[in-house]
């Protein structure tokens, strides 16, 4: 099933797979690291080289990554084995692609330090991140710049925080009782 | 589940028997009795909650051996409103504008266990019971609740029916 070589050229036998080899080759100084998940291949670069690096793996005719499945975050507040990795960076931003070439999968990760929450939006790429940007920016905070419409998705436009930010507590701070719920614009 | 009448025979003036086919009755029973056997639900599904009510109206379970198959996605044709399933605060303008938009008289069910008290999700977004903003006519617990507990409810609404009980949602003056 899981064909992780991608479109293989002929001799890449039982090495890396060959996505991995095609970054390695092309943007071996923005890989921080990269390791071969069970769905495929995990690749964790930093957010300046990001946006080249999926442009690359949508665009290149060997690869063909067109499809972006999710794009979402991941809190890592209170995972210190996880913040040590990459610089004390809070948040991982991850975009799952997939290959209709090749059937395979790469998850690209991408630290995010609570300093500093922009992050180059992938709109441009592919129309379908809009919802998806939407939906990180509302739950998480990040700020994905050169959004068409970055406005909140999920909760209501007035909301304060971030839900799924691990520091926000389970009932809420209080929405959950101010809310007006007399508004009009349902 | 037949037509309570009043009286079912009674004699003529002269004292005989009138014809066997009048029957009389008030008129209050007779419309509930057509109010009881032909409500129209609106279903407000949610959650998963609404997969049950789903295989209550199929064939399975059948929910039109009850009089209630017309299921309506417009309130101002439905008089009994199934709230199934988890609603947000996001959700709540909706759901009371939808129930304002139902004519009188109307009645609710509140199904499962989010939609009567919030269930496990006592959350930053989620209503604790719809009743703290519609009247509520009937609760139904369980998380599902299987389909015969959506019919029990529907037949307990039926009772309240018959039985003349006015809606929770109208206002009796006194
Ligand atoms: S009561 Fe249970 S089954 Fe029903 S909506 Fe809530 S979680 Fe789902």
């Amino acid at each position: 099933m899981n064909n992780e070589g991608g479109t293989s050229s002929p001799d890449n036998g039982a090495e890396s797979p060959f996505v991995l080899q095609k970054l390695q080759e092309n943007y071996a100084d923005a890989l921080l690291a990269h390791e071969e998940a069970r769905d495929g291949v995990v690749v964790v670069v930093g957010k300046d080289d990001a946006y080249a690096l999926l442009e690359y793996l949508k665009t290149d005719a060997a690869l063909g990554y067109t499809y972006l499945v999710d794009v979402t975050a991941v809190d890592n507040s209170r995972l210190e084995s996880e913040l040590v990795k990459f610089g004390y960076a809070r948040f991982m931003v991850v975009y799952q692609l997939y290959s209709y070439q090749g059937h395979c999968r790469v998850r690209v990760r991408v630290p995010v330090h609570e300093r500093d929450l922009r992050v180059r939006s992938v709109t441009s790429l592919w129309r379908g991140a809009n919802w998806l940007e939407r939906e990180t920016y509302d739950m998480f905070g990040i700020d994905f710049e050169g959004h068409p419409d970055l406005r909140r998705l999920l909760m209501p436009d007035d909301f304060d925080g971030h839900p799924l930010r691990k520091d926000y507590p389970l009932r809420g701070r209080g929405e959950r009782e101010r809310f007006n719920f007399e508004r009009q614009n349902v | 589940m037949g037509l309570d009448f009043g009286g079912a025979r009674s004699l003529s003036a002269d004292g005989g028997p009138v014809d066997e086919n009048i029957i009389t009755t008030t008129i209050d029973k007779v419309v509930n009795w057509g109010r009881k056997n032909s409500l129209w639900p609106m279903p407000f599904g949610t959650a998963c909650c609404a997969i049950e009510m789903m295989a209550t109206l199929a064939s399975k379970f059948d929910l039109s051996r009850f009089g209630s198959e017309a299921i309506r996605f417009s309130p101002r044709q439905s008089d009994l409103l199934i709230v199934s399933g988890r609603i947000s605060i996001k959700m709540m303008p909706v759901l009371k504008r939808i129930y304002d938009q139902m004519p009188d008289p109307k009645w609710v069910i509140s199904m499962g266990a989010c939609a009567s008290c919030g269930g496990v999700f006592d959350t930053y977004t989620l209503i604790q019971g719809v009743d703290q903003f519609i009247p509520v006519d009937v609760y139904i617990p369980g998380c599902p609740p299987r389909p015969e507990d959506l019919i029990d409810a529907v037949m307990q609404v039926q009772q309240k029916i018959a039985g003349g009980e006015v809606p929770k949602g109208v206002e009796v003056a006194v």
